[in-house]
């Protein structure tokens, strides 16, 4: 019997060993949590893969023993019910504190990372980004620098009911907006979310980071993308906001520190007037006799 | 194995003749004071909604089947959403639960009917009106309810017409769970024969028991959630508005205050039915059956303090998002021991693979895996990418439909024939439950891969890079509905006609539903059975050696 168990588990961790190999192979075909672009999402990456392992293991040994009853106690193979087997206290305390130290084990790296997640001091640039049916709009707090993020044109029109335009001519569809947020990477960027009808919720799964944008309150998360990381990331709303919910995409463009300090200066410039004159109009109200 | 006596096992046939006299015609379902007739009313009126609701998910899968917008308008998709989300959990497996509670529990306790038959009926009879007021909202203008079954404000306060419409009917869900609650409250309590003690009642029983008091604790909660709502909407409040003053997250806490103990209303009776099936079809007493009642409770309690991890993205403070990622995790301890509990009821029996069997082990694999993404979701830095993805919506398919409704079906094959009186097309149930449990993981195995790789749920329309696993999603969704049209065709089958069924039906069977004819005269238990119970707790009041007119129908394999 003992042989036959092993043989049963034999062939069950070598189908676990199969699936292992392969699942690099699946996660990019984006089968899987992407690994990101910062250090955060990383630290998620692997607290996901750590847990998921945790439970295919887990799933190994418990399946294995249920696939073994069922197999090897099945009545057409002459098994004999041994009905003295109610109860056992010592196997029920195992199997109660074995699931707790494991649990133990995964509460603990899970706790550190969440901690660092809530650390949002030491900001280096903060973004206030609004929710809007069905829109984003991003401002470059004390920079002069906002605008509308809107699902791109040529995703809108193939989204339309009955288009008749085929999605997989549309470069990026429904991925793709107007403006894209820009930010500079190897910096701690701080995202101040909110709304201004319903809820809405930020996500950019190479970020590793979602946050709900709630009308009247205002959340915090911060990113900080490696060096080296530049590119375009996409994302989309991921709070149920209504008619359009599936139609405003998140779109970040993550470029160098100069390249982001002279994209920042030409928006500012091509907001002057506004701007000039939003600056003004703040001056006159702060405006003291000392006058800075 | 301790033998018992069975003393008397219901009242003398010759007192029958008169008792099984009954109403006949439209007024014996209108007026249903009687258990087993309010029970068949329940189940028949959940498999209908059942298929509605099933109709509404067609819809959602059709049009997602491929990338691009092809027969449905947004609105009208987040409206099916949320009306697929309602009718399923308070049309089809409340019901189910509460269909099964009534035709069993008094069955299983030894009592003659449900404690309190006239509200019974009440509680019965509310239900058809409460959603055929959920789905006219469909034909009002505006359209149905489309900001999720959760009906989170500031969303849910843009629906039209409907929004009354459907918080009038969660109030009438909510009026007939109650009541459907107390009457097994107090038919436990009240009505069981003497001689069976709580730690002697068939785990159904004690899973209901369990489910009935949190029936009691969170419906009020959900009606007072949704009735602010009303009053935001209509009277000037200002409770979930910001402008006001009040706060669209403190809805949220309310609604999951509910909404978690509703996930375990929804999951502990198929607990109890499938600790009814092992032993049977293991032939061997269940292991640990007061681990099993304490395990239960426990999970019964957890279920208060986790509320909040299905809100971990609205930005709660770090303490407490750590202590809802803690009582979270917790929980997998006593559905841990659940799991390992049935498993060792497996270890050395005799097993045969009846078609209750079968659904009760689908369930055993299938649940686990919803129980291990449920662990997944729980670590609250790796939930920021789950949240609102299709992987939650995956992990919460995997316990509602392997879970919650193969619990269901598996209650339903095994108790068919004392139902009836009729054995059933046994292999044409086999081909269901293959069907079923094929289709249910091509249908909802993949929503992992799309989860993770970044799909967002409730959404119409998605990017291209999600076309395959979405097709082979719908193409597993048209399998496992079209399956289901076999369910209702073989219980039809059976009430007409089939071999005759024994008391006993199964050759293991055990409980004292099973010292009754098959199938079930209208009145049973109008002499409380006086049955003699071991010392120790357990429910195998039969033994293992059956008298003879207990002598089984179905043997399997022919013996
Ligand atoms: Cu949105």
């Amino acid at each position: 019997m003992i042989q036959r168990m092993t043989n049963c588990f034999g062939r069950w961790l070598l189908t676990a060993a199969g699936v292992m190999g392969a699942l690099p192979a699946m996660a990019a075909k984006g089968l899987n949590m992407p690994v990101g672009v910062t250090e955060l999402s990383g630290k998620i990456y692997g607290l996901h893969m750590l847990v998921l392992w945790v439970c295919v293991a887990i799933a190994v040994v418990v399946f294995g023993v249920m696939i073994y009853s069922i197999v090897a106690f099945r009545r057409s193979r002459g098994a004999v019910a041994d009905t003295s087997i109610t109860h056992s206290t010592r196997v029920e305390i195992i199997w109660t504190v074995i699931p707790v130290l494991i649990l133990v084990a995964m509460a603990v790296p899970a706790a550190r990372t969440l901690v660092e997640i809530e650390d949002t001091r030491n900001t280096e640039l903060s973004i206030k980004v609004t929710g809007y049916q069905w829109k984003w709009h991003y401002e470059y707090l004390n920079q002069d620098v906002g605008f509308f993020s809107t699902l791109a044109r040529d995703s809108d029109a193939a989204r339309q009911l009955g288009s008749g335009i085929d999605p997989d001519t549309v470069p990026n569809y429904l991925l793709d907006v107007d403006h894209p947020l820009v930010i500079p990477e190897g910096t701690k960027v701080r995202l101040l979310l909110t709304a201004a009808d319903v809820i809405h919720a930020w996500w950019v799964p190479e970020f590793g980071m979602k946050k709900d944008a709630i009308p009247g309150f205002v959340n915090e998360l911060w990113i900080k993308v490696q060096e080296g990381k530049t590119g375009t990331y996409r994302g989309q709303c991921a709070e149920l906001c209504g008619r359009d919910h599936g139609f405003m995409p998140i779109v970040v463009e993550v470029k160098t520190k100069e390249e982001f300090a002279a994209w920042l200066q030409a928006q500012q410039q091509e907001a002057a007037p506004e701007a000039q004159a939003a600056t003004a109009a703040r001056n006159a109200d702060a405006l003291t006799p000392a006058g800075a | 194995m301790q033998h018992v006596e069975a003393g008397h096992t219901g009242a003398p046939a010759t007192d029958h003749s008169h008792h099984d006299e009954k109403p006949q015609g439209l007024k014996r379902w209108l007026f249903a004071t009687n258990h087993k007739d309010i029970g068949t009313m329940y189940l028949v009126f959940a498999g209908i909604m059942f298929f509605v609701g099933g109709t509404m998910a067609l819809i959602i899968r059709a049009e997602l089947f491929q990338p691009g917008l092809q027969l449905v308008d947004p609105g009208f998709f987040n409206s099916m959403t949320t009306m697929h989300a309602l009718v399923m959990i308070f049309g089809a497996v409340m019901p189910a639960w509460v269909g099964l509670a009534n035709w069993m529990i008094p069955l299983q306790v030894g009592a003659p009917d449900m404690a309190l038959p006239r509200m019974n009926n009440y509680s019965f009879w509310i239900l058809p009106f409460a959603f055929t007021l959920l789905l006219a909202t469909l034909f009002v203008p505006g359209g149905g309810p489309a900001g999720g079954w959760t009906l989170y404000p500031p969303l849910s306060l843009q629906t039209g017409d409907a929004l009354p419409m459907t918080i009038l009917a969660i109030h009438l869900m909510g009026a007939s769970s109650i009541m459907g609650a107390i009457n097994v409250i107090v038919t436990i309590m009240n009505m069981r024969t003497k001689s069976m003690s709580l730690l002697h009642m068939p785990l159904f029983c004690w899973t209901w028991l369990i489910t009935a008091y949190l029936l009691i604790a969170v419906m009020p909660v959900l009606a007072g959630a949704v009735t602010m709502l009303l009053t935001d909407h209509y009277f000037g409040t200002s409770f979930f508005n910001a402008a006001g003053g009040g706060d669209p997250v403190m809805f949220q806490h309310i609604f999951w205050f509910f909404g978690h103990p509703e996930v375990y209303i929804l999951i502990l009776p198929a607990f109890g039915i499938v600790s009814e099936i092992i032993p049977t079809f293991s032939r061997k007493p269940l292991f640990g059956y007061d681990a099993m009642v304490y395990a239960t409770a426990s999970i019964a309690f957890l279920s208060f303090i986790v509320w909040a991890h299905h809100m971990f993205t609205v930005g709660m403070p770090l303490s407490g998002q750590m202590f809802f990622m803690l009582s979270t995790m917790l929980i997998a301890v006593p559905t841990g021991v659940k799991v390992f509990n049935w498993t060792a009821t497996m270890w050395k029996g005799s097993l045969t693979f009846e078609p209750p069997m079968l659904f009760a082990l689908a369930f055993l694999f299938l649940f686990s895996i919803g129980g291990f993404s449920g662990l997944m979701l729980a670590i609250v830095p790796a939930d920021f990418q789950y949240h609102d993805t299709y992987f939650v919506v995956a992990h919460f398919h995997y316990v509602l439909v392997p879970g919650a409704i193969f619990g269901i079906m598996a209650g339903v094959y095994y108790w068919l024939p004392k139902w009836t009186g009729h054995m059933y097309n046994m292999t044409l149930a086999k081909w269901h439950f293959w069907l079923s449990a094929i289709f249910v993981n091509v249908l909802f195995f993949p929503q992992h891969f799309l989860g993770l790789a970044g799909m967002p749920r409730r959404i119409p329309d998605y990017a291209t890079q999600f076309a395959d696993w979405n097709m082979w999603s719908s193409i597993g969704a048209f399998g496992f509905g079209l399956s289901q049209l076999i369910f209702p065709y073989l219980i039809w089958k059976c009430v007409r006609g089939g071999p005759k069924a024994t008391a006993r039906v199964w050759e293991s069977s055990h409980g004292l539903e099973w010292m009754l004819p098959s199938p079930a005269p209208y009145h049973t238990w109008e002499n409380p059975p006086d049955v003699q119970f071991p010392d120790e707790p357990g429910e195998n009041v039969m033994g293992d050696q059956p008298g003879p007119d207990t002598a089984p129908t179905h043997t399997p394999d022919g013996r």
